[in-house]
């Protein structure tokens, strides 16, 4: 026998077991429908691999996991998947989540299996292997993989192994009813346990509470060449719990932070053991397990194998609820169990027990009085922390303080609560504090990385001009030479057709932006082809390809060809006087922000002040721009002048022309209302004469809207398109803003502003060259 | 089926705060009995007086503050304060003197910072302060022990109790029941060594074993309440332990001039103070750690102001003091909680 240790604080809340280890444990009887969650267990959610309508045999493998931390499902009997869908699980949020329900086929029939013959002669990452595929995860409450710990000595030195026979919490019996009646089941499990870790020791730790359950396994650890040694613990709650039963065997203190495996020492509780073996050698998976059906709501309370799946109310029916008696349902124990509202939420692997307790059993806590701080809890928490002073900091939401305080080290067993004589529930204080640190901290991560996306994209912004400067600077550069060497060999040459070759920059822009938007579209249509595994998932790759390639074609012949135009033809002074204009609004507007923004202490504040300077250096550029193409009197070319006229007329020839069709309507109504002859024939010549000019406004006008166009078409643009795609822009920027008011979360806004301000950008642009040309 | 969700643990202790002052409650009779027999009624009258205002004052801020009544009256901590008030004013003191002190006491002390859990001081220490500085004449005629006055066993009688309590009585009653406390001749002993004053006073030679059994009867209320796990070991044992080792250094050094560690630890209110005050939960330091530092440095200032302060006794004075410092105690006296190397410092740590 190993020396018992001990660990701080713990309490002894009274026992209620012996009335569930009357009866030997029975056989639950199967219902008509099961429901089996995906998440059973901790890490990611299984993969439901069946779908409605398919028939599975019993052991079938339904659900796969989909991550290293999961944990694979099988069905628990045989019959068929009617649903996949959202329902109750046993979980403290009573939320729903993705289940596969099976209708019972009442023949209970197993899908073909078989044990290993010699797991010895297996490899050890094939045995782990089986194990995984059999969906073993821990039974004694949290729900770990049980491979994933297997695979522990692989990367640690596994001294010793400890099976947690504990069952410290009160009322539970399923593990001393399997220690009592399938011990060399145990023992089975353990020795393939140890086969795979390879302790040298293995501790089996269990509460003096349980005689017979000791006897039963000393019983069948005559015959095992392992060293094995069961180390007999005071009943104390917390003592099944994981670090503190590792405290009790070995005096060690797994560091805050840690896991076991990183002192040596692997824990595994007595269920999983059994489960283990039962897979190892039967090849059968998890889908049943020993529960405890008691409290003083059932008659008969007593443990029962149930199947996976099965409702609560099934189980208690089977030990003879009294429904009128029944006040809280309790999934586990009644210090950190779970309780729920319905009785058809099914057990899971990790159900070790039911407590159909009565109002008198499990009473409303009365009102919490004042905290007098006596300092009892202190005595009790097997954490060594100072509950009534995180009680304080999480009331005060004083997370530092309470972090500071080793919150994160309370393993929330509600020793604390039980001793407190003002009837304080000190762990949902703790809860609270937890999930708002978290919360802090999540928000605290996406701000930086927020924060992270901007200023590379600041930094993106700021190389791309820096690279753009040098490219035209360079081909400045070039071009002067160039013109330098014409002139020095051809004096005579005309200019005039080198700048009728060069590329215009607004119709590059235009096919730019085009096949940026093409771009975009084929990416999203691919993006969503993918979320949903399309079948035309290759035509649409190979469309946005096509694409990409195209859309990189533009942004290059627009990069080669706009900063040379810009500089060969000169720019329009008009334009640039809007563009500073622009500018200048705009930087006002981000001046405006950021004041209001620091007078009222805003998040947002830096970001504005990153923003102000950008367009501060824009709305300098946008005016240096202006002022030098303004103090370049010879620059001017003659067709502005030609046709400032003509763009003056277009609207007021547009005017004249509705002004006329509203006169002649007019005229025609009164002449059709009027009966004297004279008037009649005296309206008919107004008429007429109306109708003339009407006509000849109309095709003034026409001929002026055609010389635009022809004029726009000369500089390779439609205005009819320009048109639309600028009343596009601006749809496209309105819509922006609206989602932007909706968007909820940071990423998303952040998202959302990025395209807003390109949607802007190109709204600007297209509008400045639309009003040039109307 | 109405099934309802809630946060676990579903089971409690069948306990309560009305339970735990209860029990302070009984721990107390033994010192009150043995004060009623040997200074006679004034304790009891007293006693019922302040419990009876303290009740009183207590529903009326409960009252103005607009919390339930019922609740907060039944947890009997008003009862609490009361009697450790009225046993550590004298016996004869006027009704006012008690009723000035418990008006302080429950809604200056407790009520104006927030009630019951959430007073930086104790309330009956915050009062007494009050009242012996106040009235210094009142508070320091403290009755003679029965044993002392003149050849006989006799003690004030009921009504004469009464009437110096609510009326008035003349001088010679005071005169011929009330003298000196032991700590008020120890201090006030005019040139004479601590040997002399014992073989010369009344009190010290023949009437300090009341005094003595009295404290001992407060020590076996306050081994009740340690077996009963309403308070730890810690506060109590390291006061008692701070002021027996600092009496025996000055007294080991100067036996005529200082008093001797036993006389220290079994006159004035040091029991009282060891086992009903130190122990105050809400104003005494959290942590195990925590409160045998507060509890030895409240030995330390007992002795320091009994030795060279103004009051003889110095209890009261000292645990303000000590209140005080608790929170300060507190952020350095973390204990270190499983898993860590040591113990974290202070209100900002490296773990931060």
């Amino acid at each position: 026998m190993s020396k018992v240790f001990s660990f701080h604080g713990g309490i002894h809340p009274p026992g209620n077991k012996k009335r569930s280890t009357r009866a030997a444990i029975g056989k639950a009887p199967l219902p008509k429908t099961l429901v089996v969650p995906m998440q059973q267990h901790i890490g990611g959610p299984a993969d439901p691999l069946v779908k409605i309508g398919d028939q599975v045999l019993k052991g079938q493998l339904i659900a796969e996991p989909i991550s290293r931390i999961s944990a694979a499902i099988h069905a628990p009997t045989s019959g068929k998947v009617v649903d996949v869908a959202a329902y109750p699980i046993p979980h403290a949020s009573g939320l729903s989540e993705e289940c596969i329900v099976i209708e019972s086929d009442g023949e209970d029939r197993w899908i073909e299996h078989q044990g290993l013959d010699d797991y010895r002669q297996l490899r050890r990452q094939d045995l782990i292997e089986h194990i995984r595929n059999c969906g073993i995860a821990g039974m004694g409450g949290a729900g770990f993989p049980t491979d994933v710990k297997l695979h522990l000595s692989e990367d640690h030195i596994v001294n010793t192994l400890i099976i947690n026979a504990a069952e410290c919490e009160p009322y539970i019996t399923a593990d001393d009813m399997l220690m009592r009646e399938r011990a060399h089941e145990v023992l089975g499990g353990i020795e393939i346990i140890a086969h795979l870790l390879r302790p040298s020791h293995v501790l089996i730790g269990i509460e003096d509470n349980k005689p017979n359950a000791i006897h039963a396994l000393e019983a069948v650890l005559k015959d095992t060449e392992l060293n094995i040694d069961i180390v007999v613990v005071p009943t104390k709650y917390p003592s099944g719990g994981e670090r503190q039963l590792i405290k009790l065997l070995t005096d060690l203190e797994v560091p805050s932070g840690r896991i076991p495996a990183d002192i040596g020492i692997v824990c595994q509780n007595v269920g999983t053991t059994a489960a283990v073996y039962r897979a190892v050698h039967y090849g059968e998976p998890l889908i049943s397990r020993i529960v405890t059906v008691t409290g003083d709501a059932v008659l008969h309370p007593r443990n029962l194998e149930t199947l996976i799946g099965t409702p609560f109310s099934t189980l208690l029916e089977a030990c003879d609820l009294r429904p009128e008696a029944l006040s809280k349902l309790v999934m586990g124990g009644p210090m950190m169990g779970v309780t729920v509202e319905n009785d058809q939420i099914p057990v899971i692997k990790t159900t070790n027990c039911l407590i159909a307790a009565t109002a008198q059993e499990m009473p409303l806590a009365p009102p919490a009085q004042a905290c007098i701080r006596c300092g009892m809890c202190e005595q009790a928490c097997p954490a060594e922390l100072l509950p009534q002073q995180l009680y304080w900091f999480a009331k005060g939401r004083e997370f530092d303080k309470a972090k500071h305080h080793n919150l994160f080290d309370c393993i929330e067993c509600g020793a604390c609560a039980y001793v407190c004589p003002s009837n304080i529930p000190l762990v949902q204080y703790y809860r609270y504090a937890k999930s708002e640190i978290r919360t802090e901290q999540r928000d605290q991560q996406k701000a930086d990385h927020a924060r992270q996306r901007f200023e590379a994209r600041q930094a993106r912004l700021e190389r791309e001009v820096a690279e753009k400067e040098a490219r035209r600077k360079a081909r400045a550069e070039e071009a002067a030479k160039a013109q330098q060497q014409k002139a020095a060999t051809q004096s005579d040459a005309s200019p005039q057709p080198a700048a009728a070759a060069e590329p215009d920059a607004k119709q590059l822009k235009t096919a730019a932006a085009v096949a940026r938007t093409k771009l975009k579209k084929a990416q999203k249509a691919y993006d969503e082809a993918v979320g949903t595994n399309a079948d035309n998932l290759a035509e649409l790759e190979a469309a946005l390809n096509d694409a990409r390639s195209k859309a990189e074609a533009a942004e290059k012949a627009l990069a080669a060809g706009a900063p040379a135009t810009e500089e060969g033809s000169g720019d329009d002074l008009k334009q640039l006087k809007v563009a500073a204009a622009v500018a200048r609004t705009k930087l006002k507007k981000a001046q405006d922000a950021l004041k209001n923004a620091e007078d009222k202490g805003l998040d947002g504040v830096d970001k504005l002040r990153a923003t102000l300077v950008t367009l501060e250096n824009k709305a300098e550029e946008a005016q240096q721009a202006y002022e030098q193409a303004a103090n370049k009197p010879a620059s001017p070319s003659p067709a502005p002048t030609e046709e400032k006229p003509a763009e003056v007329d277009i609207k007021a020839l547009k005017q004249q022309v509705s002004i006329m069709r509203t006169k002649l309507k007019k005229a025609e109504s009164a002449l059709d209302g009027c009966e004297d002859e004279a008037e009649i024939a005296r309206m008919k010549t107004e008429v007429n004469e109306l109708k003339q000019r009407f006509e000849q406004a109309t095709a003034e006008f026409d001929k002026a809207e055609q010389a635009l166009i022809e004029r726009a078409a000369k500089s390779g643009i439609d205005l009819k398109q320009l048109r639309i795609d600028a009343a596009m822009a601006r749809a496209a920027v309105t819509k922006g803003e609206r989602s932007l008011s909706k968007a909820d979360n940071d990423d998303e806004r952040s998202q959302i502003e990025q395209e807003l301000t390109s949607a802007r950008a190109k709204a600007d642009e297209l509008n400045l060259t639309l009003s040039q040309y109307e | 089926m109405a099934l309802i969700r809630l946060s676990s643990p579903h089971v409690s202790k069948a306990n309560s705060t009305a339970n735990v002052m209860r029990l302070v409650l009984i721990a107390t009779l033994p010192g009150i009995l043995a004060m009623t027999f040997f200074f006679g009624w004034g304790t009891l009258i007293q006693i019922a007086l302040a419990c009876s205002l303290a009740l009183a004052f207590e529903a009326a801020a409960l009252k103005l503050r607009k919390r339930p009544l019922g609740f907060f009256l039944s947890d009997g901590s008003a009862l609490v304060t009361a009697i450790l008030l009225a046993v550590a004013i004298p016996p004869f003191s006027a009704w006012w003197v008690t009723a000035t002190g418990i008006f302080f006491a429950i809604v200056i002390a407790k009520h104006l910072y927030g009630g019951l859990g959430n007073n930086p001081f104790n309330p009956a220490m915050v009062a007494y302060a009050l009242l012996l500085v106040s009235f210094p004449v009142e508070m320091t005629r403290w009755t003679s022990p029965m044993t002392q006055h003149g050849g006989g066993w006799e003690i004030a009688g009921f009504i004469d109790t009464l009437q110096a309590i609510f009326g008035s009585v003349d001088a010679v009653f005071y005169d011929s029941f009330t003298g000196a406390t032991p700590l008020d001749v120890l201090k006030h002993r005019g040139g004479l060594t601590t040997e002399e004053l014992w073989r010369q006073s009344d009190v010290l030679s023949s009437g300090v074993g009341a005094w003595y059994a009295v404290s001992a009867a407060w020590f076996m209320g306050g081994i009740f309440l340690l077996s009963r796990k309403i308070f730890t070991w810690h506060a109590p044992l390291s006061m008692l332990i701070a002021l027996f080792l600092t009496a025996s250094a000055f007294y080991g050094f100067d036996p005529d001039n200082y008093v001797n560690p036993v006389v220290h630890l079994s006159v004035g209110a040091t029991m009282l103070g060891a086992f009903f005050i130190a122990t105050d939960p809400v104003t005494s330091a959290t942590s195990n750690k925590g409160k045998m530092v507060f509890g030895a440095l409240l030995g330390v200032l007992i002795y320091v102001i009994r030795t060279w302060g103004n009051y003889p006794d110095a209890v009261a004075f000292a645990v303000l003091l000590m209140n005080l410092c608790a929170p300060f105690i507190d952020q350095y006296t973390q204990p270190r909680s499983f898993g860590h190397t040591r113990a974290n410092r202070g209100m900002k740590g490296k773990n931060q």
